[in-house]
C-alpha cells in the first residue's frame, strides 16, 4: 500500500517534471552580484566581456546596449579611451549617410544575426534558473531567477553528444530546454588569454561571460538596489513615526484593560 | 451627504464665506474628511487607501513612461530598452509600474474579500459592490492591455490567447475579434488601440472610485460587527464613530508606510520576480511560448477559463442540448466571465440577514475554504493544463460556483447566527468583565 502510493507520488512528480518541460539541470553557482547588497565584480565583467568579443560575438549581437555604457559606475568601468578603441571595432550601419561606418561610443553594440543565433542583451532576464517548488517560484525568493545561473549552466553542461536532425547538428546539453542545441559547445580550456591571468578553465570563462551577460542585461542594478535599501530605510523611520502617532491618537479612545 | 448626522462644515473667514456661496469646494473637502466612520474599523479596512495610492502610483508612473514609449510593433520593445538603459532613472519608472500593478491587484483582492467576509456588499452597499466590480473589470482590462505594450512574447501571446476567448463566441465571435485586434491577428494595429486604451481606462477608473466613495458616503462604512452606526443624534453617533481625519488619515498612512516598505523592497531587490522571463523575448508571431501564462493576478480566472475541457460532462451536457452551438471553448469562457458575475450578484445570492461573518458560525468556514479555493487556482493557473493541474482547477471551479450560487443562498436559511452587540459601542468595550477585585475597587 505504501508503496503503491509512492508510486503513485511518484507518478505524479515525474508527471509535472515533465509537463513543466522548461530547462533542465541549473547549477546554483555564486554570483558576487546576488542578495540586496551584491554588485557586480568589475574584474569579472571585464573578462566576461573579453570572452564575449571573442567568443560569443562571432554569432551573437547585443543589440540594446550602448557601447558607452561600458563606462558606467558599476559595470565594467573601461575608460573613456578605451571605449572610444572598442568601438572602433564595429561596423555600424548608418542611415544618415546610408552607408556602413565605424562605430563610435553612442552607438550600440552592433547586431548580429549572421547565422540566426539569437541576440544577448536580455538573455540573462529572458530565462529563469528555478522555478519550485511545484512552479509557484518560492524558491526565487532566496535564490534569484537564476538567468545568470541558467546561462553559465548551459555554457558547462554539455553532454559531449551530437546528433543530425533535418540537416543540422544538435549538441547534447542538460540545461538547454529539450537537452538537444544547435549551438557548439562554444568554450574550451584555455581559449581566452586573460592579460591577468585569471582561472581561464571552461567553467571560469563561463561564469564570467554569465556576469558579463547580466551587466549587460540589468546595467542599473547597483542604483536599484542603493534606491531599494535607501527607500526601505526611509519608510522604516516613517513606519515607526507613524505608528507612534497613530498609538497616541488612538490611546484615549482604546479602552484600557481593567478600567 | 446624507447619512449619519455629523458637525457640517460653516465658512468662518470672509473669503472662506466669499469662496463658499460661489463654489461649496472647502465645505465638499472639509465633509468629506470629517465624515463619522466607525471607531471600530480593523486592520482589513486599510486597503482602500493603498489602493488609491496605486492608482495614482499607476497614473503618474504611467504618464512620465508614455513619454518615452513607443506604440509601433517595430520599435515598441526596443523603446522600453531605451526606458531602462537610456532614460534617467527610466528603471525606477518602469519597475515601479509593472510591480505597482501587482500591488494594485494583491490589495483589490483583500479589499473584496474583506467586503466578502464582513457583508459590506449586503444592503443598503450594493450600488458600492457593483461599482467596486466596475473597477475591477475595468482594472483587469487596463492591466492586460498594459501587459501587451512592452511587446515581448508573453504580451503578445496572452493578447493572442485573450482576443481569443471572443472568437469562441458562437456566430459573431469571428468577426467580433477581428474588430477589436483591427485586423485578423494581433499586429501592430493591436498594440496602437491597446496603448490608447491604456491611457484611457485609467481616467474611468479614477472616475469611478469617486462614486465609489460617493456611494459608501453616503450610506456609511460597513465594520466589522456589520452593526450599523446609530443615526438618532449626533451625540449618538458621535459614541459609534469618530472623524476620518485625524483618526483614519493616521492609521490608514502608517499601514500605507508599512506595506510601502516591502513594495519598495521588492522594486528594489527582485524586480522581476512576479514577471515572466519570456516577457525579455521580442514577440515573435512565429514562436509559441513553451507555455502561455497570464500575470499572477489572471491566474483564478485563467484556471477556471482552462478548467472545463471536452471531458468534463457538464461540458458535454451542455454542448449536446445546444446541438454543438456551446463547444468546450465557449463553455470555458462563459465559465471564466460567470464566475466574475456571480462574484457581482452576490448582494443578491446571500440570503443571510446577518452581514458580517464574525457572527455566522457556518458561514465561516465556507468563506476560508473560499479563500484557500482562490489560492489553489492561483497556482493550478499556473500550471500546464494537463493531469493532476486539469482535475484540481476543476474542484476549484466548482467550489467558486457552488459558494456563491448554492451555498451562500441556504446559508441563510440554515445557519443560526451568533448574537450580535446593539451598538458599536458596545464592540468597543473590554470583552471580558471586570474581575471580582476590580469591582469591589469601583
Amino acid at each position: 500500500m505504501k508503496t503503491a502510493a509512492a508510486a503513485a507520488a511518484f507518478a505524479v512528480l515525474a508527471e509535472s517534471a515533465f509537463a513543466a518541460g522548461g530547462s533542465g539541470y541549473v547549477e546554483d553557482y555564486d554570483f558576487s552580484f546576488e542578495g540586496p547588497f551584491g554588485k557586480y565584480d568589475q574584474q569579472q565583467l571585464q573578462r566576461g566581456l573579453l570572452v564575449y568579443q571573442e567568443v560569443c560575438a562571432a554569432c551573437h549581437g547585443l543589440r540594446y546596449v550602448p557601447i558607452r555604457t561600458l563606462g558606467d559606475a558599476g559595470g565594467p568601468g573601461l575608460g573613456s579611451g578605451a571605449i572610444k578603441a572598442f568601438a572602433a571595432n564595429f561596423d555600424v550601419y548608418d542611415e544618415e549617410l546610408e552607408d556602413f561606418r565605424a562605430a563610435t561610443p553612442v552607438d550600440n553594440f552592433p547586431v548580429n544575426d549572421s547565422v540566426g543565433a539569437p541576440d544577448l542583451s536580455l538573455m540573462t532576464k529572458a530565462r529563469a534558473g528555478f522555478s519550485g517548488p511545484e512552479g509557484t517560484g518560492l524558491t526565487q525568493l532566496f535564490r534569484g531567477v537564476g538567468g545568470s545561473e541558467y546561462m553559465a549552466s548551459l555554457l558547462t553542461h554539455y553532454t559531449g553528444e551530437e546528433k543530425e536532425e533535418a540537416g543540422t547538428t544538435l549538441y547534447g546539453n542538460e540545461t538547454y530546454s529539450g537537452g538537444w542545441i544547435s549551438m557548439a559547445p562554444p568554450l574550451e580550456d584555455g581559449l581566452v588569454e586573460y592579460p591577468d591571468g585569471s582561472d581561464n578553465s571552461v567553467e571560469a570563462m563561463a561564469i564570467d561571460v554569465a556576469a558579463f551577460l547580466t551587466w549587460a542585461a540589468e546595467p542599473k542594478m547597483t542604483a536599484r538596489k542603493q534606491m531599494g535599501f535607501v527607500s526601505v530605510l526611509l519608510l522604516v523611520v516613517l513606519s515607526v513615526l507613524l505608528y507612534l502617532t497613530n498609538k497616541r491618537l488612538w490611546a484615549p479612545l482604546k479602552p484600557r484593560h481593567g478600567e | 451627504m446624507a447619512g449619519i448626522p455629523h458637525e457640517k462644515y460653516s465658512a468662518k473667514s470672509r473669503p472662506e464665506k466669499w469662496l463658499h456661496e460661489r463654489l461649496p469646494v472647502v465645505s465638499l473637502i472639509y465633509d468629506t474628511l470629517m465624515i463619522p466612520t466607525p471607531k471600530n474599523l480593523n486592520w482589513w479596512w486599510i486597503w482602500g487607501i493603498v489602493l488609491t495610492f496605486c492608482l495614482a502610483l499607476q497614473i503618474v508612473t504611467g504618464i512620465v513612461l508614455a513619454m518615452h514609449y513607443t506604440p509601433h510593433a517595430d520599435m515598441a520593445f526596443a523603446s522600453v530598452e531605451h526606458i531602462m538603459r537610456n532614460v534617467n532613472g527610466g528603471w525606477a519608472l518602469r519597475y515601479l509600474h509593472s510591480n505597482g500593478a501587482s500591488l494594485f491587484f494583491l490589495a483589490a483582492y483583500i479589499h473584496m474579500f474583506r467586503s466578502l467576509y464582513y457583508g459590506s456588499y449586503k444592503a443598503p452597499r450594493e450600488v458600492t459592490w457593483i461599482i467596486g466590480m466596475l473597477i475591477y473589470a475595468t482594472m483587469m482590462a487596463t492591466a492586460f492591455m498594459g501587459y501587451v505594450l512592452p511587446w515581448g512574447q508573453m504580451s503578445f501571446w496572452g493578447a493572442t490567447v485573450i482576443t481569443g476567448l471572443f472568437g469562441a463566441i458562437p456566430g459573431i465571435g469571428e468577426a467580433l475579434q477581428t474588430w477589436l485586434l483591427g485586423g485578423p491577428a494581433v499586429e501592430n494595429q493591436t498594440l496602437n488601440r491597446f496603448f490608447s486604451l491604456h491611457y484611457l481606462l485609467p481616467f474611468v477608473i479614477a472616475g469611478l472610485v469617486v462614486v465609489h466613495i460617493w456611494a459608501f458616503h453616503s450610506t456609511g462604512n460597513n465594520n466589522p460587527t456589520g452593526v450599523e452606526v446609530r443615526r438618532g443624534s449626533k451625540e449618538e453617533a458621535k459614541r459609534d464613530t469618530v472623524p476620518f481625519w485625524p483618526y483614519f488619515v493616521i492609521k490608514d498612512l502608517f499601514a500605507l508606510s508599512v506595506i510601502l516598505t516591502v513594495f519598495f523592497a521588492i522594486v528594489g531587490f527582485m524586480p522581476n520576480f512576479l514577471g515572466h522571463p519570456d516577457n525579455y523575448i521580442e514577440a515573435n508571431p512565429l514562436a509559441t511560448p513553451e507555455h502561455i501564462v497570464p500575470e499572477w493576478y489572471f491566474l483564478p480566472f485563467y484556471a477556471i477559463l482552462r478548467a472545463f475541457t471536452s471531458d468534463v460532462w457538464i461540458v458535454q451536457f451542455v454542448s449536446f442540448i445546444t446541438g454543438g452551438i456551446i463547444d468546450a471553448k465557449f463553455f470555458g469562457v462563459m465559465a471564466m466571465f460567470g464566475s466574475l458575475l456571480v462574484m457581482a450578484l452576490v448582494p443578491w445570492l446571500d440570503t443571510s440577514m446577518v452581514r458580517s461573518g464574525r457572527y455566522r458560525p457556518m458561514f465561516k468556514w465556507w468563506f476560508w475554504l473560499l479563500i484557500l479555493d482562490f489560492i489553489v487556482l492561483t497556482w493550478a493557473g499556473g500550471r500546464p493544463a494537463e493531469g493532476i493541474y486539469a482535475i484540481i482547477s476543476l474542484a476549484g471551479s466548482a467550489y467558486w460556483f457552488l459558494y456563491f450560487l448554492v451555498i451562500l443562498p441556504v446559508l441563510g436559511v440554515l445557519e443560526k447566527p451568533l448574537p450580535r452587540p446593539a451598538t458599536i459601542e458596545e464592540d468597543c468595550e473590554p470583552r471580558e468583565p471586570p474581575s471580582a477585585e476590580l469591582e469591589s475597587q469601583l
